[in-house]
């Protein structure tokens, strides 16, 4: 009887009792359905902007109308006023300044903080807490910090009879002061991103090092800071871009001033597009603070992953 | 280089829950000594104890009789080998021999020629320029000890450094370690709760339990003469059978009755056993399988393991105890026949009821 059923099944060739075999890897087009929300925001709320920006950044425009094509006029007419070349600088020396410091900070409080003590458990959420300010708030925290002759710093420096530094008036402290408001403000993200990298190493990497001699600064350089590298680039890259786009606080601290000293792109691109009302300049210079962020971003994770293949 | 290991009184808490009690153990220069358990009996914890990667409590731990136990890890002189291998995953295999070298500020040329030697007896040359996350399981495994060889400990600790390896793997690496220690002449301590790693591998296996050491012995002691009837369950398998027995100590030797009848005489001298009840125990090997009928009892066959070189035959006796016996490779007994077991009275052993075991004397 078995031997009967099973009989025909094997003089049949192969392929005609086989049934197609289901590919669940295979690509189908209603699964586009689940990202097409997604798709549909994106399009529209970044990618025609981003290209509508561009075609502005090629024409005379105001609120009133688009005009004329100008060609590389907005471009030639920004890269020849200085106040905007001054932003520029401003906006490097910003990111130069904040950009090393939260890396660092934020470095060195996750390295202080990653431990299982309810200590560390309540300076964890302390630092973190000021990311979840406003910006109107933090600036106003600092301002009562830095103001002259009343504020926190001068009560201070007042109690040992020395003068504080004027951080929101000397041209040469200004955009020092907001950077320090900034780092105050962002210090959050690093710190929490760094500890969740060190709290993955494994435990018995330390072991061994114990074992191997290695004392407190050699676990530092050889285990832990390699084992975090990928982080301290996403920190980087991430803070970069973020810092790039400065305005809120120098726009509530300074105004920009002294002197144009503390003018951050954004509040260059603001100052000309909605109140002088030159769209077309204002699209220009929107279009070469995007050029610079992806350039920076890119130059930073090109640099760091070739060194990354290598090591 | 090589070292006594000496342990003495050692205690160890976890908050409220003691981990080791009061536990001593000496351990003589170029012994390979197999720390064999249950998990969580304690094991890796007194390992760790010995590496310094756990304080001690209470007691000591000396190596050639000069105390280590507040000494950091890295002065104590010995090298341990991880479970999870715990390379450094961003230095290459080198580098991960090195280090340890380096950081006692041990010349260049030196350290190249340890790791020469260690690669040439781990036949490893070529994966010294590679990082561990290019290596398989088993080539990890080698740089591993290789970390261990370069730094001529007095003492290698393994924390159950086989277990993720396969099957096939596990069996070679397990002939190397052993060629390894032979070689070396270091002493070793290899922590596990495999019974065939320890039995393979140890001169003398400290079997643990609870917090405690259940016996010191050799492989064979262990598994020939239990000293309770834990260590008598853990080491071997299948397990030794187990039967609650009646003991009739009227004659030298006592005789165990079991409750539906059967009876064993065993070569157990009467006079150092104690009233109370007792439990009988024999090992599979021990247990032929006969005729139903030519043997002390008679029972219906459950299940068969066929091994190849025997067969394990489940048999069911009338009170539905079951009992393993053992036959040839190529037994003819089929599941649900009626067979016949004889208990070997010389391999027979007794134990009472806080464990302690009594057996046969010796030949």
């Amino acid at each position: 009887m078995a031997d009967r059923l099973t009989m025909p099944q094997t003089a049949m060739p192969a392929a005609s009792v086989r049934a197609p075999s289901v590919d669940i890897y295979a690509p189908q087009w209603r699964n586009f359905m689940f990202v097409a929300p997604f798709l549909f925001f994106f399009t529209t709320l970044l990618v025609v902007p981003l290209l509508w920006g561009m075609w502005l950044s090629f024409h005379k425009a105001d609120t009133f109308s688009s005009g004329n094509f100008v060609g590389f006029g907005n471009y030639i007419r920004l890269f020849h006023d200085k106040v905007f070349l001054q932003s520029v600088w401003n906006t490097f020396y910003f990111v130069l300044l904040t950009v090393p410091a939260l890396a660092l900070i934020g470095l060195f409080l996750a390295l202080c903080l990653n431990r299982r003590t309810r200590t560390a458990a309540v300076l964890r959420t302390l630092f973190f807490s000021s990311s979840v300010l406003s910006v109107t708030i933090v600036t106003l925290i600092w301002r009562i910090v830095f103001i002259p002759n009343v504020g926190l710093l001068s009560t201070i420096y007042g109690w040992f009879g020395a003068t504080a530094p004027a951080f929101i008036s000397d041209p040469s402290l200004a955009m020092i002061g907001i950077a320090i408001a900034t780092v105050w403000w962002c210090i959050g993200l690093p710190m929490m991103l760094f500890l969740s990298a060190l709290q993955q190493i494994p435990q018995d990497i330390y072991e061994a090092a114990a074992l191997d001699n290695a004392s407190r600064w050699q676990t530092l350089r050889s285990i832990t800071l390699p084992s975090i590298k990928r982080t301290f680039i996403l920190v980087v890259i991430v803070q970069i871009v973020l810092q790039f786009q400065l305005f809120g606080q120098a726009w509530l601290m300074t105004r920009g001033g002294p002197n144009n000293l503390t003018k951050p792109i954004v509040l260059y691109i603001y100052d000309t597009a909605f109140r002088r009302w030159d769209l077309g300049m204002g699209a220009a210079a929107s279009e070469v603070l995007f050029i610079l962020i992806l350039i920076a971003a890119m130059a930073q994770y090109l640099v760091t992953r070739n060194n990354a293949d290598r090591t | 280089m090589t070292a006594d290991i000496e342990i003495r009184n050692v205690s160890k808490h976890f908050g409220t829950m003691t981990v080791l009690d009061d536990l001593s153990l000496s351990i003589k220069a170029r012994e390979f000594i197999v720390f064999l358990g249950p998990s969580g009996c304690g094991k890796s914890t007194l390992l760790r104890m010995i590496a310094g990667l756990e304080t001690v409590d209470s007691g000591e731990i000396a190596i050639n009789n000069e105390r280590i136990d507040h000494l950091p890890p890295g002065k104590r002189g010995i090298a341990m080998v991880f479970q999870s291998y715990a390379l450094y995953p961003h230095m290459s295999v080198r580098d991960n021999m090195a280090f340890g070298l380096e950081n006692i500020g041990m010349s260049r040329e030196v350290i190249d020629a340890r790791i020469g030697e260690a690669a040439r007896i781990l036949e490893m040359a070529r994966l010294l320029e590679r990082k561990p996350g290019q290596l398989s399981g088993g080539q990890r495994q080698r740089v591993a000890i290789g970390r261990a060889i370069v730094k001529e400990p007095k003492a290698f600790l393994f924390d159950e450094p086989l277990s993720n390896l396969d099957a096939a793997l596990r069996t070679r690496t397990r002939i190397e370690l052993a060629q390894l220690h032979q070689r070396l002449q270091s002493t070793m301590i290899f922590v596990t709760h495999d019974q065939v790693e320890a039995m393979t591998l140890a001169d003398r296996i400290v079997v643990m339990n609870d917090r405690k050491i259940e016996q010191i012995g050799s492989p064979m002691e262990i598994y020939e003469r239990p000293a309770t009837k834990f260590v008598a369950g853990f080491v071997g398998a299948p397990a030794m059978n187990f039967v609650e027995a009646t003991l009739d100590r009227s004659g030298r030797n006592a005789t165990a009755s079991f409750a539906d009848g059967v009876s064993v005489q065993t070569e157990i001298a009467s006079s150092q056993l104690a009233d109370g009840k007792h439990t009988f125990g024999i090992r599979s090997e021990d247990v032929r399988v006969v005729a139903a009928g030519q043997g002390n009892a008679d029972g219906v066959v459950d299940v068969l393991e066929r091994l190849g070189e025997r067969t394990l035959v489940y048999a069911r006796l009338g009170d539905g105890q079951q009992i393993v016996g053992s036959d040839a490779g190529n037994s003819r007994v089929a599941v649900g026949h009626k067979v016949g077991l004889a208990f070997d009275g010389q391999k027979s052993h007794l134990f009472s009821e806080t464990g302690r075991a009594w057996h046969a004397r010796e030949a």
